[in-house]
């Protein structure tokens, strides 16, 4: 079953650059992309990000990657001034392509999961998180 | 910061083969190189920037850490184990320390 | 504190009642969740109100107004931050300090034992009248009997120690006394708690009484409970202890504040935590 954050995942995957959002740091979102695939084109789908749609606070937030076939998946922060997240290389003592960790998101904004397969190839998804600004904290 | 102090939890049980979960937290300010100090001073950046797990020498995941990975960083991900032995993890740290914790772990 | 002018005043406190008025949508406590730590410890998150809280109809912890990533950190020991701090508590227990050359321990035996239920009757009058928080028992310690050096009231050590004390109560339920000799005191956290501070001209009952379950700009209200401190903040990646959360709460309100440790800050610490008298003990929680 798709699910909304499937379906957007689904549907950013297919341009994930031409369809980034206004304000996001494009240019070193673009150029972190292009460091990392050389400028391949990245497929659609097979990259899962499980990520809360609204943090509490962006200090720390929850999220996980898995990417069946992934050899090496890179997480990027679109709107961080600095996109650039983690790389995660899979050895062959891994059980399976999946990360869960926290992350500091600047504000709310698209957060990419690159998927490097085990044959050279790229795929990619990216969901939005909303981050909370307050700070008062309830 | 008070002294590195890893944690790790491996499941209780696994057989010869099986896919397990590992979770390792590891107290640390991971501090970003972007925040200032009460006297605008830019606070310079201090993170932990690598981690690997090994199983008994057998490359089990390599990370390369950025600033925007969170304090104490959290990593969760999963291992083969075809035999019972030694885990270890090692934590690399921008002052050019490096962390390393070990775990056994028996398969049945 | 700083005072306005009465237009200027009032424009403000209406813009701020509008701002809590907001989002209430989505707002309410999530009364289905349940804190299971582990999948094996039970935690009372909610609590039957009595004569100290007429104005609330039942007690929440504050954990039932977070998301559900947040709670989720707080029912596993491992993913909980906080168990950091617990263990360098731990470690500090047993870690002679001071001219004596001594440790806790060395007084107080295993904390599992000597410390149990502790958490739970703190703040208490001592034996000479006066009312301590937790921190004040333990720099006494340190300073009468260790020949240590007091610690800060927000610093490391002191939130290590104060974390790993409060887990030995984990699950009791709050059990302040408010008579006696504490009545005074209690009655001096009450009157504070109704007192409008700032520019906001915002008390703790405008929040955390009248508007508990609705959104102050982005963040959502609780009942202000304080069973679950010390905590992890989220936006601190640390341990906050209770009288920094009030010192945050106030300074919010832009007034001068008063200071961690302080005789205002004990008597208020007394009073919520008379509010929430049923509610267990959280041991260390995990909050935005």
């Amino acid at each position: 079953m798709l699910t909304r954050r499937d379906t957007i995942a689904i549907g950013l995957g297919a341009s994930a650059v031409a369809l980034l959002p206004v304000g996001a740091y494009a240019t070193t979102t673009e150029e972190a992309i292009a460091a990392y695939t050389g400028g391949a084109e990245m497929a659609e789908g097979g990259v899962t990000i499980t990520a809360p749609e609204i943090a509490e606070n962006g200090n720390t937030v929850p999220i996980s990657v898995e990417a069946p076939g992934a050899t090496e998946i890179v997480l990027i922060a679109t709107g961080n001034p600095t996109p650039n997240v983690g790389r995660f290389t899979f050895g062959p003592g891994s059980g399976a392509p999946m990360i869960a960790t926290r992350i500091r998101l600047g504000r709310t904004q698209d957060v990419m999961a690159i998927a490097k397969m085990a044959d050279g190839s790229f795929a990619s998804t990216a969901v939005e998180v909303k981050v909370t600004i307050g700070g008062c904290g309830g | 910061m008070t002294d590195v102090r890893p944690r790790i939890r491996l499941p209780r049980s696994a057989s010869a083969g099986d896919s397990i979960v590992v979770k390792t937290l590891v107290n640390h300010d991971m501090e970003s190189g972007q925040r200032r100090n009460s006297a605008g001073e830019t606070i310079p950046r201090q993170i932990i920037n690598r981690f690997t797990c090994e199983f008994n020498g057998t490359m089990v995941i390599d990370v390369a850490l950025e600033p925007a990975i969170s304090a104490n960083p959290y990593m969760e991900f999963e291992a083969l184990v075809p035999e019972s032995g030694e885990f270890l993890f090692t934590w690399y740290d921008d002052n050019g320390e490096v962390y390393t914790a070990t775990e056994a772990f028996e398969v049945s | 504190m700083q005072h306005l002018k009465p237009a200027r005043t009032l424009a403000l406190a209406s813009a701020c009642v509008a701002a809590l008025w907001t989002g209430a949508a989505f707002a309410d406590p999530d009364l289905s969740a349940e804190l299971v730590i582990d999948g094996e410890l039970h935690i009372t998150t909610r609590a039957p109100s009595d004569d100290i809280t007429p104005n609330l109809p039942e007690r929440y912890s504050g954990w039932l107004f977070r998301s559900a990533e947040t709670r989720d950190l707080q029912a596993d020991d491992f993913e909980n931050p906080a168990m950091l701090a617990v263990e360098d508590g731990a470690d500090l227990w047993e870690t002679a300090d001071g001219s004596n050359g001594q440790s806790c321990m060395d007084c107080h035996g295993d904390a599992a034992e000597s410390m149990a239920g502790v958490r739970a009757r703190m703040p208490h009058v001592n034996d000479a009248g006066v009312l301590w928080s937790m921190e004040d028992y333990v720099n006494n310690c340190r300073t009468e009997r260790m020949g240590a050096e007091a610690w800060r009231w927000s610093g490391d050590e002191m939130t290590s120690m104060t974390s790993f004390i409060s887990m030995q109560s984990r699950g009791m339920p709050v059990a302040v006394q408010i008579d006696g000799p504490a009545e005074p005191y209690w009655e001096q956290g009450r009157d504070m708690y109704y007192t409008r501070y700032g520019q906001l001209e915002l008390s703790c009952a405008s929040c955390h009484e009248e508007s508990w379950g609705l959104n102050i700009r982005a963040d959502h209200l609780s009942q202000g409970q304080i069973s679950g401190f010390p905590t992890y903040r989220l936006k601190n990646a640390g341990i906050v202890s209770m009288h920094n959360r009030f010192r945050g709460c106030i300074r919010d309100t832009r007034a001068e504040t008063f200071a961690e440790g302080s005789d205002e800050f004990r008597a208020l610490e007394l009073y919520v935590a008379s509010r929430g008298m049923g509610l267990a003990i959280e041991g260390v929680s995990v909050r935005p």
